[in-house]
């Protein structure tokens, strides 16, 4: 008896602790801000921004960074810092949209193959072979050269190879999850596969796959700036990192802060994602 | 006494194929069990005896095979869809395990564990369903019930948590529970008060109760009946006192020897020799000759089967022990 007191009491402090610990976490708090800040700037770009992102201006065509244009202009005048802070917005919006049906078709396929097993398991193993097989890239690049370019088809295409991964982690942990007696006790309590499924194995597997997603939306921000720059995801003349650095790949040598400025915001944005994964996969580690 | 067996295992078989080999998990295993009736099930690790218990709700065949007969009141559960099992389970049949920190999901309260058993198999409403949550609570000698309910499965202690356990397989009232080891992972002072609970319950639910152990000490304060299980066959069965104080199978002999009865301190404690065999490669006679003392030619050819050597008492051996005065009944 007295040790159910003393498990309470040490448990009850827990997740206070656990709130502290983050805060101790220089990485995860860096990256917590990062991504607080980001997620500021994409929601309300014209308030960080003093300039219309699309306002040309041939007066004032390629001039070096001033206090009235921190990171210059580009090539038709247009304010440089302007279209970073609203390329925030589709650049966020890549690292939300591009990974969010690739996680829920992924982790649903998932836990429905490795709870069931059988013929289907058998037939999502030779799938997953196949998809990785290739580079990840390569294949989103071939599915948007069917489809066509844009943004909605970048997402599509992303979502079609991409739901592979979070399937197959999601698998793995179901699997480990049902040696857990309470899986068992489950189905002997005569609950539906439903119920076994999404209200108990799920939210105890589910742990891996959000530290993965918080990498997959950095790489995703990677992946939609990649095919921005090649052309085959976000179109000119809307701001996306992507996109500035390919506008500003002609004026390297002239005017190479088009260019660096958006790669920087790319490099901040992924880090911040990636400390934040980094973060999450320490805090959650140990079950309460 | 017992009317009418309200749960009937006959030659029960399940195989495993790991890597395209048959694993002979559970072979022939009959037992019948009367309302309200103990049974235990008792043997080393390995011996099948879990596996006989998972066979019975349906739960070893989504792994394996599974032949013979589970009848529970004349229905025939093995080919049952799960459909039909699953108003069976837990509403006439529930089942605890043996480690109280896996058996319980840790993300959901106890009190939201307790509620979604009542609401899969009662008409209750919420309230009633909360009420009862308490009652069962403290029906298992949980303190202070309503305030726990809230409370999740890391905030209780190993003995509290199979109260719970139990508490969640005993709500919907079944008729019959199959226990798995549930009080190995407790220390023995805990054990006792869960084996006592079960037992309680039992007896005031008129439930029936199939009981795993490897525990001999268990099955003499709890069982009725016993079967004592070797390499995936019962070996020897019937009531308790009986085999327990004149085994006639030199494995069961050897158990009762290897609980340690009044021996001065420092004796060394009798161990059957030996170790079990691996279920891949059973030995073609008798599972147990490599390890009997009495086994002779015919135990390493012939597999002895289980046959009456009295009323309601069976055993599997060539060479049985004789049968003391004892055991003239």
């Amino acid at each position: 008896m007295s040790n159910a007191v003393v498990t309470s009491a040490k448990s009850s402090d827990a997740p206070l602790s656990r709130v502290q610990l983050a805060l101790r976490k220089p990485g995860f708090l860096i990256g917590a801000v990062i991504i607080g800040f980001s997620t500021l700037l994409a929601l309300f770009p014209s308030f960080f921004a003093h300039y219309d992102p699309n306002f040309i201006d041939y007066l004032a065509v390629r001039q070096p960074p001033s206090w009235a244009h921190p990171f210059g202009t580009d090539m038709l005048g247009r304010d440089a810092l302007s279209r970073v802070i609203h390329a925030y917005t589709v650049n966020m919006q890549m690292a939300i949209l591009a990974t969010v049906f690739a996680l829920t078709i992924g982790v649903t396929v998932g836990a429905l193959v490795g709870y069931y097993r059988g013929v289907a398991d058998m037939v999502f193993g030779r799938v997953v072979d196949a998809i990785i097989t290739f580079p990840f890239l390569v294949l989103v690049i071939a599915v948007v050269a069917v489809l066509g370019p844009g943004l909605i088809n970048m997402y599509i295409a992303i979502t079609l190879v991409g739901w592979v991964y979070y399937a197959r982690l999601m698998r793995a942990e179901v699997i480990a999850q049902m040696g857990n007696d309470y899986a068992s006790a489950g189905i002997v309590m005569g609950y539906s596969d439903r119920r076994i499924i999404f209200r108990h194995l799920l939210p105890n597997a589910i742990t891996p796959v959000i530290v993965y997603w918080m990498t997959d939306m950095a790489l995703a921000i990677l992946l939609g700036s990649s095919l921005g720059y090649l052309g085959l995801g976000a179109q000119p003349p809307q701001a996306e990192w992507g996109v500035l650095i390919a506008e500003g790949r002609n004026f390297i040598t002239t005017a190479w802060w088009l260019s660096l400025m958006p790669g920087i915001a790319i490099v901040i944005t992924g880090l911040g994602f990636s400390l934040i994964g980094d973060g999450l996969a320490d805090l959650l580690r140990p079950r309460g | 006494m017992t009317d009418h067996p309200i749960l009937e295992v006959d030659n029960l078989c399940t195989t495993f194929s790991r890597g395209g080999t048959d694993l002979p998990a559970v072979r022939d295993v009959s037992f019948a069990l009367g309302k309200g009736q103990v049974q235990g099930l008792v043997g080393e690790s390995g011996s099948g005896k879990s596996v006989t218990l998972r066979s019975i709700l349906g739960l070893a065949r989504h792994y394996g095979e599974v032949r013979g007969s589970v009848r529970w009141q004349g229905q025939e559960l093995t080919t049952m869809s799960e459909r039909q099992l699953r108003k069976i389970r837990g509403r006439e049949i529930a089942m605890i395990f043996q480690e109280p920190m896996t058996s319980l999901n840790p993300l959901l309260t106890v009190g939201t564990q307790l509620t979604e058993t009542l609401k899969a198999h009662t008409d209750l409403g919420r309230r009633a369903r909360r009420d009862r949550a308490i009652e069962m609570l403290d029906h298992v000698g949980i303190p202070a019930a309503a305030s726990r309910l809230g409370e999740y499965p890391h905030q209780f202690s190993g003995g509290m948590r199979q109260r719970v356990m139990i508490a969640i397989a005993l709500a919907a009232s079944p008729k019959l529970l199959l226990a798995d080891e549930p009080t190995t992972a407790l220390d023995v002072t805990i054990q006792a008060q869960i084996l006592d609970l079960i037992l309680k319950l039992a007896d005031e639910m008129s439930m029936g109760v199939v009981l795993v152990t490897h525990d001999l000490g268990v099955v003499a304060q709890t069982c009725d009946t016993v079967s004592v299980m070797y390499a995936g066959r019962v070996v020897e069965q019937g009531a308790v006192r009986q085999v327990l104080q004149t085994p006639r199978h030199p494995y069961t002999e050897g158990l009762m020897r290897s609980v340690p009865q009044d021996v001065p301190p420092r004796t060394q404690l009798y161990s059957v020799p030996g170790t079990p065999p691996s279920l891949f490669s059973l030995p073609e006679g008798c599972a147990f000759a490599p390890r009997c003392q009495a086994a002779g030619s015919a135990c390493q050819t012939a597999r002895p089967a289980l046959q009456d050597i009295a009323p309601g008492r069976q055993t599997a051996c060539f060479h049985p022990l004789p049968a003391t005065q004892d055991n003239a009944a």
